[in-house]
């Protein structure tokens, strides 16, 4: 039997324990590099080389050039982290989850002006798959 | 002596700071959001304290993943706004209180919570964000602080019984400090939120009304909620609300809140705000001995 943690019931959500922390080590070290202006300028003139840099895997860095948030989280990538990549970006904290979630920037500001997003249907993996089998029957 | 005269819990979203350093507070988005804090900007220049322990996260700025302490206390002099990619905000050094510090982590430790002590490190939003909230922009904070860091971005965080306890220390320290001080607690982070994956934006208001009941109310109940409720019903990054209840364990077990301001959104965060003051002193702990406050004749025979 493998053990699994409670929080992987959680859906849309990726916990930093230490599994990820492992994973994603160099990755988030990487991220954190980019407080330093002259380390900032020097990846906007050439990524692939200020990556190459850091043992990175194919997979994280390739997750870092196309700007894919969730696959760097799953990589090992933490959110402040990555947001410095963001920042470099020039980009707002909203304009990076946004993407996380396969909404506009403004379809997810106008859900965020009403409220946020609804717990309903986001509490628990196994409650949703109940509820689907139910509806099927 | 010093003591404790009152505890504020409020949220350091980031864009909260850039609104407040590009001039945006009047914009239709972001004027009800500082709106929320102006009752508090008035009654702060009354009660203006000698210094604030502010509790916080820091955002990977000062921390890495080198070293992840998971409570740390600055004994430095002082404190620069954090490079958090886009440069520091423009905001004021932030002045420390090194005797105060020392004090409290000596005193922590001998009482069972084992501090990490920091001498040098940048503070980032987590930190400079309530400031300008309570203070707004100003040549240089009316305030000394004392920042006490928590991890909460490696999980597991300090459960928020840790938390409480860990207040409660606070106060029997503050308490056994003999200089005359006003000191303020403040607890910050929160209120629901999570910030990566596909449910990014979740907010749950009915846990946060509910978390604000009971930290006033209830708050050794509140002090039993176990991550996994935190991480479920207020977003992964939620979980930042454990830091409140270190604010609430520092201010005994009677207070009168004062204030109370819960806004939807600021990015992508539900912003609460409570102001709490301790109702005396009267549940004073005497029975603790700080370093350096013990009178008498040591026994060398």
């Amino acid at each position: 039997m493998t053990f699994a943690p409670e929080y992987h019931d959680i859906p849309g959500t990726t916990v930093f324990d230490g599994v990820q922390c492992r994973r994603g080590y160099h990755l988030n070290q990487f991220c954190m590099s980019l407080m330093d202006p002259a380390n900032r300028d020097r990846f906007k003139a050439n990524e692939p080389a200020y990556l190459d840099e850091w043992p990175l895997t194919e997979a994280q860095k390739a997750a870092v050039l196309r700007r894919d948030y969730n696959g760097m989280i799953a990589e090992g990538g933490n959110i402040y982290f990555l947001a410095k990549i963001g920042a470099t970006d020039s980009k707002s904290f909203v304009q990076i989850v946004s993407t996380m979630t396969g909404m506009t920037v403004p379809a997810y500001t106008a859900m965020m002006v009403g409220g946020g997003r609804s717990t309903q249907g986001q509490l628990s993996k196994r409650q949703n798959a109940l509820a689907a089998d139910e509806s099927e029957q | 002596m010093a003591r404790i005269t009152a505890g504020i819990g409020c949220s350091h979203v980031p864009a909260i700071g850039a609104a407040l350093d590009q001039g945006k507070t009047s914009e239709a988005y972001w004027a009800p959001v500082f709106e929320g804090f102006n009752w508090t900007r008035d009654w702060i220049a009354g009660e203006t304290p000698d210094v604030v322990i502010l509790v916080y996260n820091d955002h990977a700025s000062a921390f890495s993943l080198d070293v992840i302490p998971t409570f740390a206390i600055g004994c430095a002099e002082s404190y620069a706004p954090a490079d958090e990619g886009w440069g520091a905000r423009p905001v004021p050094i932030v002045r420390g209180c090194p005797d105060l510090a020392w004090h409290l982590a000596e005193a922590l430790i001998l009482d069972g919570f084992d501090m990490a002590i920091v001498n040098k490190m940048d503070v980032d939003h987590g930190l400079t964000v309530p400031l300008s909230l309570m203070f707004g922009q100003c040549t240089a904070w009316p305030v000394t602080v004392i920042p006490l860091a928590v991890n909460v971005i490696q999980y597991p965080p300090p459960s928020g019984r840790r938390c409480y306890q860990l207040g409660k220390a606070l106060r029997r320290a503050v308490q056994t400090f003999p200089q005359d001080l006003n000191v303020q607690i403040w607890g910050t982070g929160g209120m629901s939120h999570q910030l990566q994956g596909p449910r990014a934006g979740l907010i749950n208001s009915a846990f946060d009304q509910a978390f604000l009941d009971d930290l006033t109310r209830d708050p050794n109940g509140l002090a039993s909620k176990a991550h996994m409720e935190y991480l479920r019903y207020a977003g992964s990054e939620g979980i930042e609300l454990v830091m409140w209840l270190v604010m609430r364990g520092a201010l005994g077990q009677e207070i009168t809140e004062l204030r109370r301001f819960y806004h939807v959104p600021a990015s992508n965060t539900a912003v609460g705000h409570i102001v709490l003051q301790p109702r005396s002193d009267g549940d004073r702990y005497e029975g603790f001995a700080a370093p350096g406050t013990e009178l008498g004749v040591p026994d060398v025979r």
